[in-house]
């Protein structure tokens, strides 16, 4: 903690203490550059933004062998560890326009990280806004914030952290010099925070590149010994199998669109699409089956009736009884009673009565792997 | 400790969603909640026995008791001083 004094003489009021706003993402950069204020005398808080596409602990713990993952939200575990608010907004919405038509465009797979960031800085910068109008309207200065930090590297995402993107997500985003990002601003011009004083640019740091080692030197230095360390990000479009599930969505309804239960089921269970008017979404496990049961008020089903085996929800109308029991055959594969000679299920529509069918399991050569969306 | 059921007492029901989003719904609805009154949020994402203790930390609030009803987890809640 910084514990300059400063001289205060009578009748002069003391300087307030500067806040700033930090996107949080629950990684490790973001920690790090809240700790790097901190350092400094900084009063931070948190906000994190609920996009959909967030990958967490959780997401992967409905199934059963990953239950003992940690099942906690990254983000709230980190402003806990910081010590600081955290403000969780759901900007699943709005954030659609973002991943439907990204001005940037997508990188290596749906993940439209350019826009995605100066989305997230304009909607900190809307805050920081609000924050100053508040404080201006109560008359009570030091509630707002000054200025916004995040743990953007130049260099350690091939999208959208270049040397390049950095004054344009500043600029685009409206944050313009009131964006600091403490763990590379020496690579970048000094910031409004950095030139008023507010911050020593000295004690910020100039990291860059792909290599995690300079913020883990840091985190060590820090005496943080846990940290997330998601592979690829925490965010499901940078995930090549998540991305073809999405795109196959589009491309069978016709439209470029989603909605918040589309996107979570895309996290869930095997899906096949073995005709382009329906697809099969098959749960692997005892924990998908449960996730899925919620669902059957909103989708056709098959369920098992003779045999153990998965929950499927039909994303889209058979054309007749004799595709359903079709359908139902390749579902019958992924079963216990995969080797029998016939299986019973239930085929229920949403909210609906059940109807028993019988069916012979498909063999597993009968079933291609272009069935399989976004892989096995 | 278990949550015994009360009529008085306001349910958020979200069931079925997913992190982060019950911590969000909560949120928003003790934002509308005077300090001290209490509600129960029931859930089946298993991260709420985490998240929500660790929200309430955050935001000066309080779980006063966790309970699984039937396949549900039920966390009851008490708003503190200062609501988010």
């Amino acid at each position: 903690m910084n514990t300059e004094q400063v001289e205060i003489r009578p009748g002069e009021t003391p300087p307030r203490r500067r806040r700033a706003l930090a996107l949080v993402s629950g990684g490790l950069d973001s920690m790090l550059a809240v700790k790097v204020m901190q350092a400094q005398g900084i009063e931070v808080e948190g906000v994190n933004f609920y996009t959909g596409f967030c990958v967490e602990g959780h997401t992967h713990a409905i199934r059963e062998r990953d239950r003992k993952k940690p099942k906690r939200n990254n983000a709230l575990w980190v402003a806990e560890q910081l010590g600081i608010k955290l403000h969780i907004i759901d900007i699943s919405e709005e954030y659609k326009n973002v991943v439907l038509y990204p001005q940037y465009g997508y990188g290596a797979h749906m993940n439209p990280c350019l826009d995605c960031k100066i989305f997230m800085v304009n909607k900190a910068t809307l805050m920081l806004r609000q924050a100053e109008d508040l404080a201006e309207q109560c008359a009570a200065d030091g509630d707002g914030f000054d200025f916004i930090i995040t743990g953007e590297v130049i260099g350690q995402r091939p999208k959208s952290q270049l040397k390049w993107t950095m004054p344009l997500i500043a600029r685009e985003s409206g944050a313009e010099d009131r964006l600091l990002r403490p763990l590379c601003a020496k690579n970048l011009p000094p910031t409004l925070p950095e030139r008023e004083g507010w911050v020593d640019r000295e004690q910020l740091h100039s990291i860059t590149g792909r290599s995690r080692a300079p913020q883990m030197a840091l985190a060590k230095a820090f005496g943080l010994e846990e940290y997330a360390q998601p592979a690829g990000g925490c965010c499901f479009l940078t995930d090549e199998s998540y991305s073809k599930k999405l795109g196959d969505l589009w491309q069978a309804r016709k439209r470029k669109d989603y909605d918040l239960d589309d996107i979570l089921l895309l996290k869930i269970g095997r899906h096949l699409r073995p005709r382009p008017h329906f697809k099969l979404i098959i749960s692997r496990e005892a924990g998908e089956t449960e996730f899925l049961q919620g669902y059957r008020y909103q989708f056709s089903s098959f369920e098992m009736v003779s045999h153990g085996g998965p929950l499927t929800l039909i994303d889209g109308e058979f054309e007749s009884e004799e595709e359903a029991l079709w359908a139902a055959s390749i579902v019958a594969r992924f079963s216990q009673g995969r080797e029998a000679e016939e299986v019973t299920m239930t085929w229920q529509a949403p909210k609906g009565v059940g109807k028993l069918l019988k069916v012979k399991p498909m063999p597993a050569d009968d079933i291609p792997k272009e069935w399989h969306v976004g892989g096995t | 400790m278990s949550v015994a059921p009360d009529a008085s007492i306001p349910e958020l029901d979200v069931r079925r969603l997913l992190c982060p989003i019950p911590v969000i719904r909560t949120q928003d609805r003790v934002k509308t909640m005077v300090p001290g009154a209490l509600l129960d949020v029931l859930a089946t994402d298993p991260g709420v026995l985490n998240d929500l203790p660790a929200w309430c930390r955050i935001n000066g609030h309080r779980v006063v008791a966790t309970d699984r009803r039937d396949g549900t987890i039920v966390v009851r809640v008490e708003v503190g001083g200062a609501a988010s």
